[in-house]
């Protein structure tokens, strides 16, 4: 038996860690993957008892709602401290007042709201378009397949059988109305998306309902009509273009307007199509990568790939 | 108005633009144009450096027409371009170091969506790092937590995935209570931009009835934010994550997300609520305490472990603990070790998880401390730059290590109070020592062979050029760091004068 301090430095210090650590999940065969589990699962269970923690365990949740209501508690007294609404004193109102006063007349947008998120405060809007980009990267990165998490054992009866239970595509009714409602869908995206100056919605909402009836139109046809005109490059293409344009028009706007330059870009008359000057163009173009993430989310999460690459 | 004032916007606009880039090019030019790029922007942000030396002041920068209440604004001083720079050269070194590690843990067909995602963070360090507007601070918070995820679940095996998740909910807590937070500062004072809110309030400060919101508001974005950076007692997500990730990943997640978290939340102590605000709240006490706490279990978890990795983790915890200690000194000198520390800790810890993975694949691909045995022989130039990182982390003198531990001390000597001094010496010394019991056990690890004819084990292949470079331009960092402590203290405190 060495002593304590030499099997330390042989790194012999055996706690939980050791167990944890070793309990890897590889790379191999559902079953191969089950049995390794259950082992593992019976030593964690031992070890656990050894250590006392299933008394852990109750200290665990009852330290976990006290936090919760602590937490409640303490949200509450601040919200019923802060002070009243419409009390107000001029400086909070300093902002609010000049968006809602002269929004109109400066970024020539009808809809307040998109005047703010595109213009006042367009570097904000600038990144969180990049947000939903950056999900679908992820996404693509945790469910596109490839050599490494290809499964072939997934190809059995049953995964078979259920696909075709759940494929809505050779259904009628589905086709059918399908059929009817998803020009029309399309249709109200494409408005929505036109229209973010002058009424509420724009880019990201207008963008969300084309994705849906992109997805709608997957439902009922299948992925194979699909692929035919909307590919993983098509996809590709149009998110780099709209989020490059994005990012080039609103540099060019930034830069001219720290620098004092005039930017020659026109407001146009309040409550036509064109007009809101880089308002339209910039809905069009998060509206355009909106729709794209979305049918590609589903086209990831039901199959694994974009347009059947 | 000069040209130099423009590259803070550049920065920020080009990383984005790279990042929808390398979505089209394929793997390996992915990786060409990220280093080339980043290359540029290392260029660039020196020279705002530069200027902002040479005028001796800060500037802002205008984003759009609208000017300040209204609009965005980003802003540059030196303390802002020297950890910018900073950032981006480890940024640099990690992914030109980490290009092999990438290939072995990644199909090559989603190779090029890794650097798209280095990329995007790259823009959302930067963005936190010049904002002057804590909105802006909040969404590129999100792109922040959102591609440090997407960076830790590239290895696609189970365990890195379950860390992913939790390290995944942890930070999304954390992005929710830095949002409440913003969101009660915005009630109170209706501006969101950091000068005009500011003043605010500085304003509501004296209203006693105010005063409970503005500590719970600003509490919750502490709480967030400390969640993030991993601040005892939040530290428990670390070992898993860094222990689990891909070594590129480690390296960037330990070094540069985690400080980028700190560095906003300093930028908002300084120039949101104030120093004379702060000074007046309890928040500094706990961040004190805390910060001593991670210092002290940080160390004692790490002598436990026995994967190298996960020691490495728990070494993190105590040094985000080190960090926050400076902050809970507060004051001038307090800062200024805390921010000497993000720089002399992230220098440090990339290098070290960029050395362990190869250590690891001459002993069976095991990182538990048993087959580590000699490790450092079969591969000499990943033993060497491992002993120097460990060194430092040490604090032995020359490295970086040594002068963040000087600048805690200069710092605990010039507070007012004698416990609080004392405390921090003490801290300082027991965990020296703690950090030199389990960081020098490992060094004579992987210099002492087993058996001496135990040939079983192959030898290392041959480093890369670009490794090390790589490892070079860190060990670099850090020999600055240490020997030439003087010019970037006295930087830092030129740039904390500009901030206030």
């Amino acid at each position: 038996m060495k002593n304590k301090f030499l099997r330390w430095l042989d790194g012999d210090v055996d706690l939980m860690e050791h167990v944890l650590d070793t309990a890897e999940v590889p790379d191999h065969t559902r079953d191969e993957i089950k049995t390794r589990e259950e082992e593992e699962e019976k030593l964690l269970i031992e070890r656990y008892r050894e250590l006392g923690q299933k008394s852990f365990y109750t200290v665990y949740h009852v330290v976990a709602i006290i936090s919760c209501v602590l937490l409640i508690g303490v949200l509450l007294f601040t919200v019923a401290r802060l002070p009243e609404y419409g009390h107000e004193n001029p400086r909070t109102v300093e902002v609010v007042s000049r968006y809602v006063e002269k929004g109109l007349e400066e970024t020539g947008a009808i809809n307040i709201v998109s005047g703010m998120i595109l213009d006042y405060r367009a570097f904000d809007t600038l990144g969180e378009s990049h947000v939903l980009f950056t999900a679908l990267i992820c996404v693509m990165i945790l469910l596109r397949i490839d050599k490494k998490n290809m499964r072939t054992d997934y190809e059995d009866y049953y995964t078979i059988k259920q696909d075709a239970y759940f494929d809505t595509s050779q259904d009628t009714i589905m086709r059918k109305v399908g059929m009817v409602l998803m020009p029309c869908i399309f249709l109200f995206g494409i408005y929505v998306l036109l229209n973010g100056q002058n009424s509420p919605g724009g880019g990201f909402s207008g963008g969300a309902i084309m994705g849906a009836a992109l997805i709608l139109f997957t439902a009922s046809f299948g992925f194979e009509k699909v692929d035919e005109f909307f590919t993983l490059k098509l996809s590709v293409v149009i998110t780099f273009v709209s989020l490059a344009f994005y990012s080039f028009a609103k540099g060019y706007v930034f830069f001219t307007g720290a620098n004092g330059l005039e930017n020659g870009i026109p407001k146009g008359i309040p409550g036509a199509i064109l007009s809101g000057g880089l308002i339209l163009p910039l809905d069009i173009a998060v509206g355009l990568v909106v729709a794209c993430t979305m049918f590609g989310f589903y086209s990831l999460f039901k199959r694994g790939s974009i347009g059947g690459a | 108005m000069e040209i130099i004032k423009n590259i803070p916007l550049f920065t920020i606009v080009l990383s984005l633009f790279s990042g929808v880039l390398c979505f089209m090019l394929k793997g390996k030019a992915a990786k060409r144009y990220t280093v080339c790029y980043e290359g540029v922007l290392i260029i660039l942000v020196s020279l705002v450096l530069y200027y902002t030396l040479r005028t001796r002041s800060s500037f802002t920068y205008v984003m759009g027409e609208f000017p300040a209440p209204w609009g965005n604004e980003i802003r540059a001083g030196v303390l802002e371009a020297l950890i910018a720079l900073a950032f981006l050269i480890i940024m640099f070194s990690s992914v030109i170091g980490g290009y092999r590690f990438i290939l072995t843990d990644m199909d090559e067909s989603k190779v090029n969506l890794y650097y798209t995602l280095v990329n995007l963070m790259t823009a959302a360090l930067m963005a936190l790092v010049w904002t002057n507007d804590i909105f802006t601070g909040y969404v590129f918070l999100e792109i922040l937590t959102l591609t440090s995820c997407g960076i830790l679940i590239v290895r696609e095996i189970g365990r890195t995935t379950l860390a992913a998740v939790r390290y995944m909910i942890l930070n999304l807590l954390g992005s929710g209570l830095f949002l409440l937070g913003v969101v009660l500062l915005y009630d109170l004072t209706g501006h969101l931009l950091m000068v005009p809110m500011q003043q605010t309030i500085t304003e509501l400060a004296r209203d006693p009835k105010i005063v409970p919101v503005l500590t719970m508001a600003i509490g919750i974005i502490t709480i967030g934010l400390c969640i993030k950076s991993g601040l005892f007692p939040f530290h428990f997500w670390m070992p898993d994550t860094y222990g689990w990730a891909s070594p590129t990943s480690a390296a960037i997640l330990s070094s540069l997300v985690s400080k980028a978290y700190i560095f906003l939340l300093i930028k908002i102590y300084y120039r949101v609520v104030g120093s004379w605000v702060m000074q007046a709240m309890p928040i500094r006490d706990i961040l004190f305490v805390l910060g001593i706490g991670g210092i002290i279990i940080g160390s004692v978890q790490a002598m436990h472990a026995n994967n190298l990795n996960r020691m490495v983790a728990f070494s993190s915890a105590a040094q985000v603990g080190y960090i926050f200690m400076g902050l809970g000194l507060g004051g001038h000198y307090g800062y200024t070790a805390a921010i000497f520390h993000i720089l002399a800790h992230a220098v440090t810890k990339s290098m070290l998880f960029l050395t362990t993975p190869r250590l690891a694949a001459v002993s069976d691909e095991s990182l538990l401390f048993s087959n580590l045995q000699g490790s450092g022989l079969r591969d000499r130039h990943a033993g060497i730059f491992f002993t120097v990182g460990a060194l430092s982390m040490i604090g032995i003198p020359v490295f970086a290590g040594f002068s963040s531990k000087i600048q805690f001390g200069i710092a605990a000597i010039s507070t007012h109070s004698d416990w609080r001094m004392i405390i921090v010496m003490l801290a300082l010394a027991v965990s020296s020592m703690l950090n030199a019991l389990y960081f020098i056990r490992f060094i004579i690890r992987i210099y002492t062979q087993k058996d001496e004819n135990d040939r079983t084990v192959p030898m290392g292949r041959k480093s890369v050029p670009s490794y090390l470079v790589s490892m070079g331009l860190l060990t670099a960092g850090n020999l600055m760091l240490g020997l030439f402590s003087g010019v970037i203290v006295n930087l830092i405190r030129q740039g904390l004068g500009m901030f206030g």
